[in-house]
């Protein structure tokens, strides 16, 4: 059984076919990359994994169980978390907050047991707090803990997002575009966070990204995409040599 | 109906929540991710058609009606301000609601779920929260808000189908306090109407109605998200 699988994915808006029959494997603990030029299709891969989007044909599966078809908010349930390419937070709360709300799918009392203050109420959100602590000193945002998201810098609010993420404590981690923005000091913390993510945490990581020195640096294995079709698979190494990913590169350079 | 005033309040509260579901299921459910300008018009719109059919119902119609509630007539006196008990009751009342309301969106996790998607569905969703059946249920809490609101207000005002159109007042109330805070919008609340009745007293006839804009105006220049709001400078 594959950890998680992409079969003859496909969907289309109208008349552009964003995605095609695409399929993929990821294996339990890698780094997997998609790269692409702009509108290869990438982030509606994302879209699709985090069913916000139902495919027009294919499933994924996820731990042998199949996603596809299921509400969305099953998502975070299975064990899977996203970043987004354009930073979705929640701005009027502040990093701590931001980051409690990514323990929501843990915190399993009801109202009732809130509203009575019961001793389980109260376990249950210090369980929350020490696992939001540990993400906040693993990502280093002690000094923004009590801040309000929307006044916090670009770079903060992307490691902002991606703290959120890991508090949900995902089997499976898609980061879209997690370098871009971000200057090259901490586009290099970036990459040393990914690493850990995958050696310390175990954690699972699908990404997309275009820096390709970030790409080559984390990724066990690389799928390349243009116009929604898969045109190379293999290392970093060898996708970037492939003749037809240097051909998307440069014919969506000329035009 | 001969129901005991609290049964009709329980009753009155609980047939609005669902009607408030059912308003979302139906009319706003549709426009779900849609710009939050789209859902005021949509319910500005929607309160103009319920209120027409309220005015077309025979024997509702445009009648102004009392409600009786179990406080009415008494008074209190305290040296020499004279206190109706029934006015008493309903402040009581209300700070007991904003006290509730606080408490439920502070701590309770559904109440923190709805903060959550009202801030950002696309990230609620991936946080595991049921958008929709949260959306349902913010509107059902809603609807049960406006109608204990309705039942506060109803022994001070009397019961017509205009009655809404103190919201109005709301919104200078809410802006002031700034928007999104429970105890800004009371500071706020408490502000405008303090401001308004002693302009009515005070100053020339028609200041009163101008009294809570003015306010307004004054408080935007000095706090531009409103007193309690958050101080979030852009970077340009
Ligand atoms: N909701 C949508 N409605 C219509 N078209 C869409 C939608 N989402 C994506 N597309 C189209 O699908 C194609 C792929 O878009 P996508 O965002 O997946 O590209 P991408 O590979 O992530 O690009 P980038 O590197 O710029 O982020 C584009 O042509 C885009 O216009
Ligand atoms: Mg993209």
């Amino acid at each position: 059984m594959s950890f998680f699988k992409v079969e003859q994915l496909g969907i289309r808006f109208g008349g552009v076919v964003a995605v095609n029959d695409v399929s993929f494997e990821v294996n339990r603990g890698e780094v997997f990359t998609i790269i692409g030029p702009n509108g290869a299709g990438k982030t509606t891969i994302f879209n699709l994994v985090g069913l916000i989007y139902p495919p027009t044909s294919g499933r994924i599966e996820f731990e042998g169980r199949e996603l596809t078809g299921m509400a969305p908010h099953r998502v975070a349930e299975f064990g899977i978390a996203r970043t987004f390419q354009n930073i979705e937070l929640f701005e009027h709360a502040s990093v701590l907050q931001n980051l409690l709300i990514g323990r929501h799918r843990h915190r399993a009392t009801s109202l009732w047991q809130e509203l009575l203050f019961l001793p389980s109420v109260r376990r249950r959100e210090i369980e929350a707090r020490e696992a939001v602590e540990k993400v906040i000193d693993f990502l280093e945002l002690a000094k923004y803990r009590d801040s309000l998201v929307a006044g916090l810098p670009y770079g903060v609010r992307k490691v902002v997002e991606l703290g959120r993420a890991l508090a949900t404590e995902p089997k499976l981690l898609l980061l879209d575009e997690p370098s871009s923005g971000l200057n090259p000091e901490e586009t290099d913390d970036m990459a040393f966070w990914i690493e850990d993510i995958k050696k310390l945490l175990g954690i699972t990581v699908l990404m997309v990204e275009h820096d390709m020195n970030l790409v080559s640096r984390v990724s066990d294995r690389v799928l390349a995409l243009n116009m929604g079709e898969v045109i190379a698979e293999g290392t970093a190494a060898e996708v970037q040599s492939h003749p037809a990913v240097i051909e998307a590169y440069l014919g969506g350079a000329v035009k | 109906m001969g129901l005991p005033y609290w049964a009709m309040i329980l009753f009155a509260i609980a047939s609005m929540a669902i009607v408030g579901m059912v308003a979302e299921r139906i009319v706003l459910r549709p426009v779900l991710g849609y710009p939050a300008f789209t859902v005021v018009m949509i319910t500005i719109g929607l309160g103009y058609v319920l209120r027409g059919v309220v005015t077309m119902v025979p024997g509702w119609g445009t009648e102004t009606y009392a409600l009786r509630t179990p406080f009415s007539e008494g008074i209190l006196k305290l040296g020499d301000v004279v206190l109706a008990v029934q006015q008493l009751a309903v402040i009581g009342m209300t700070a007991l609601l904003c006290f509730v309301l606080y408490l439920f969106f502070r701590f309770s996790r559904i109440g923190i779920a709805m903060q959550a998607t009202s801030q950002n569905q696309l990230a609620a969703y991936y946080m595991g929260i049921p958008v929709r059946r949260v959306n349902m249920m913010i509107w059902g809490l809603s609807a049960a808000v406006a109608a204990f609101a309705g039942i506060l207000l109803a022994p001070v005002t009397f019961v017509h189908s205009n009655m809404g159109f103190i919201g109005l007042k709301a919104f200078p109330a809410a802006v002031v306090g700034g928007f999104g805070s429970v105890p800004g919008s009371i500071v706020g609340g408490l502000i405008i109407g303090l401001v308004e009745a002693l302009a009515g007293f005070y100053l020339p006839e028609g200041f009163k109605d101008v009294a809570a804009y003015v306010v307004v105006l004054v408080v935007l220049l000095v706090w531009p998200s409103g007193i309690f709001g958050e101080t979030v400078r852009k970077k340009v």
